[in-house]
């Protein structure tokens, strides 16, 4: 560890500590379940402590000086002052869809902290659906989200005071998009924890489009913990867009766990960042399942964005892919990791992972690390990773004809990149990141463009989308 | 239009062109001609603006300018195409995009306005007639699965599309069927008009019966070492090379 940032780092965990005794000792509103899980995770926590590079899983991202910042740490909803009405007043159009938000972390109830829509689906505050949906809630928390697996779960698990709560019933199509739009707005450093909860019945569906929006703010330090079940047959398409400044660091898990015959389509768009870690488990537990992970990230200056993904195929019959791509610019650094796991019982699995980067600088770096273990003997396996330059070949070919080098290589990246973003199921998310990837490739994009919705009142509405159309 | 003057051209200090002149006017078609490996491409690349090839000595000017001071894209935008002898695939960048940039970055060069969306599908279609291209093939990506008759044709489209003042084919011809070489062919006389010119290379004569050449040049180990007529072409066809390289040793 780096002399200087030690202290911070005690400082930080004494604080996570000492805020967790905090919420323990509040034992009001508790049945015992989630205050045994807080308790369990404390302890994890004690024993594991914070991430490393000595760690494996840890080795090319290095949290050091994120962990050795002072943080503010809530341990219940902060006052929101004057603020929230003006941050969701340019969007009260939008606001009859099906909008959850989150402000630093905690939900933002307008009066109803659990509300049902007319389809049956159930959206509201984590904290309210833990007492509202008790046996729901217990059968489910905690299930994926190993707390012995790493620190960060574990810290995250110490807290889980709030967050988004989806429920879908069975047999219940989701009529329109849940988008959750994760807003932090302080005037302090904030490490903000929040815990999400999303179970989808059997044979339902949902499209869920996961942003991440900062208004105004110091530095911040997400580190947020999200567990999803697909039930059989269950459709989930799941979305997750990150353009944050570069102060920001944030370390996101997301736990899929998908039953028979289900399917699931994830894909984690990055813009930008300071330090991002996204971790993806995915656990295939039935037979017959379908999960298709794709990631795109663009990354420059001195940014760096790490995904983690774990596939682990525990039944026959299931696919899974994995398609992720990067352009990596200036002196930024992206991280691949992908595992596939074949248990022995998983006949018949067909898993792919294909991880390709290019490179635009010298400076620039990846470490790519795709992965295959392989229990069970009648499998379709591939895996592959590439890392190069734009094909000076097809540059000359642009600029034969006409088209200046800039926009030469422009076109050139979004054709990279849009083999991810053609793979956006929502048509309308599909338009409007696409629009936003172009944007981000010519340098245009600024930060505040946070999410689908563009909530910043101060600046003209760019995208013009119309959620109600979805 | 074209004049070039005892250019001397290397790459990774090898000399491929040795002292090579030729003026190209506008309304003539140019036919290079010669062996393998004789800087055929080379003098298409370099006039294209290709970086690896430098030129160590002579002069290019086209329509009164400096050729070798241009970029890539400024020479393009000026009208000089290159037909590719080996067209690139881009993955990733559809034909439809890829000609629209094309066709509106050159007309931002000239000061005009971009084609609206309905002027550039109406452009599109008048010439994928000429060159009876399918319209599958503008949906796809920039030559990506095109079969090498694809390639070739689509490479006449975009010269199609560009107008351009000076085209030069490089080996437009190989590897098609006579079918397809009638098509590039007319293609390229349906385009010829006098104020624009056209240098062909070529290995065989054969194209040379669809396109009539105005000039047939030979080019041998650099040099250009015989200027003639077509008459020169079925010359060439009967002799072969070997006779140059006996009065040239």
């Amino acid at each position: 560890m780096k002399n200087g940032f030690t202290n911070g780092i005690v400082r930080l965990r004494e604080k996570l500590e000492a805020a967790c005794s905090e919420v323990l000792a509040r034992s009001d509103d508790d049945n015992g379940f989630i205050r045994k899980e807080r308790e369990r995770a404390m302890a994890s926590f004690k024993r594991l402590g914070f991430p490393t590079q000595a760690m494996e899983a840890w080795r090319s991202t290095d949290l050091t000086a994120t962990l050795a910042q002072d943080y503010r740490i809530f341990t219940e909803a902060p006052e929101t002052g004057q603020d929230i009405g003006q941050i969701f007043q340019c969007d009260i159009h939008h606001l009859d869809t099906d909008l959850v938000t989150l402000l630093n972390g905690w939900y933002v109830d307008h009066g109803q902290a659990i509300r049902q829509l007319s389809c049956g689906t159930v959206v509201g505050s984590l904290a309210a659906a833990r007492l509202a949906y008790p046996a729901l809630f217990e059968a489910h928390y905690g299930r994926q989200a190993d707390v012995a697996a790493g620190g960060l779960n574990a810290i995250n698990g110490a807290f889980a005071l709030d967050g988004v709560f989806v429920y879908v019933p069975d047999g219940v199509t989701a009529g329109k998009t849940v988008q959750i739009v994760n807003i932090i707005n302080s005037d302090e450093n904030i490490m903000i924890q929040p815990r999400n909860l999303v179970i989808l019945g059997k044979g339902s569906k949902l499209q869920l489009v996961h942003c991440d929006h900062s208004v105004r703010h110091k530095r911040s330090f997400i580190n947020s913990v999200s567990e999803l079940f697909i039930g059989e047959e269950a459709v989930l398409d799941h979305y997750k867009l990150q353009n944050k400044d570069n102060d920001s660091a944030q370390v996101t898990s997301a736990f899929f766990e998908q039953q028979s015959g289900s399917r699931l389509s994830s894909t984690v768009i990055t813009l930008n960042g300071g330090i991002i870690r996204n971790n993806l488990h995915v656990k295939l537990s039935g037979p017959g399942c379908d999960a298709s992970l794709h990631g795109l990230y663009l990354v420059d200056r001195e940014q760096h964005v790490d995904n983690k993904i774990v596939v682990d195929h525990m039944a026959p019959d299931c696919v899974s892919r994995q398609l992720y791509k990067g352009i990596i610019d200036d002196q930024a650094m992206a991280v691949f990791n992908g595992y596939v796991h074949v248990a022995r019982d998983a006949q018949r699995t067909n898993a792919y992972q294909n991880n390709r980067n290019i490179l635009l600088t010298d400076k620039a770096t990846v470490h790519t690390q795709p992965h295959l273990e392989i229990y069970a003997d009648d499998v379709k396996c591939s895996h592959g990773a590439t890392v190069g330059q734009l094909d000076p070949e097809a540059m000359f070919y642009m600029r034969a004809r006409g088209i200046r080098e800039d926009t030469s290589r422009m076109l050139m990246m979004y054709a990279f990149a849009a083999d991810v973003i053609n793979h956006i199921r929502i048509h309308p998310v599909r338009h409007q990141i696409d629009e936003m990837v172009y944007r981000r490739l010519r340098g245009e994009l600024s930060v505040c463009d946070q999410c689908i919705l563009d909530c910043n009142a101060q600046r003209p509405q760019v995208f013009e989308i119309d959620l109600n159309k979805i | 239009m074209l004049s070039i003057k005892n250019l001397h051209v290397s790459v990774h200090h090898k000399e491929i062109i040795r002292g090579l002149s030729l003026e190209v006017n506008a309304g003539e078609v140019h036919a290079i001609m010669g062996p393998n490996g004789t800087g055929k491409s080379t003098l298409a690349a370099v006039i294209a603006g290709k970086e690896v090839f430098e030129v160590t000595s002579g002069e290019i000017i086209y329509k009164s300018r400096n050729l070798l001071e241009m970029a890539v894209e400024e020479r393009a935008s000026e009208g000089i195409f290159l037909g590719f002898q080996y067209p690139v695939e881009i993955p990733g960048v559809s034909m439809t995009n890829f000609m629209k940039t094309a066709v509106n970055e050159q007309r931002k060069y000239k000061g005009l306005d971009p084609l609206t969306a309905s002027e550039f599908l109406a452009l599109m279609e008048a010439k994928k007639k000429l060159v009876d291209i399918q319209s599958k093939l503008t949906n796809r990506s920039v030559n990506e699965g095109f079969s090498g008759g694809e390639k070739k044709k689509n490479e006449i489209f975009q010269m199609a599309m560009l107008e351009p003042t000076l085209a030069i084919l490089d080996e437009t011809d190989s590897g098609l069927d006579i079918d397809a070489l009638k098509v590039v062919a007319n293609g390229v006389n349906a385009l010829r008009r006098p104020d624009n010119a056209f240098i062909v290379i070529t290995h065989y004569q054969r194209l040379l019966d669809y396109i009539v050449p105005d000039v047939v040049h030979v080019l041998y180990e650099g040099r250009i070492v015989k200027t003639g007529g077509k008459e020169l072409a079925l010359e060439l066809e009967e002799k072969g090379y070997e006779w140059l390289k006996e009065s040239n040793s």
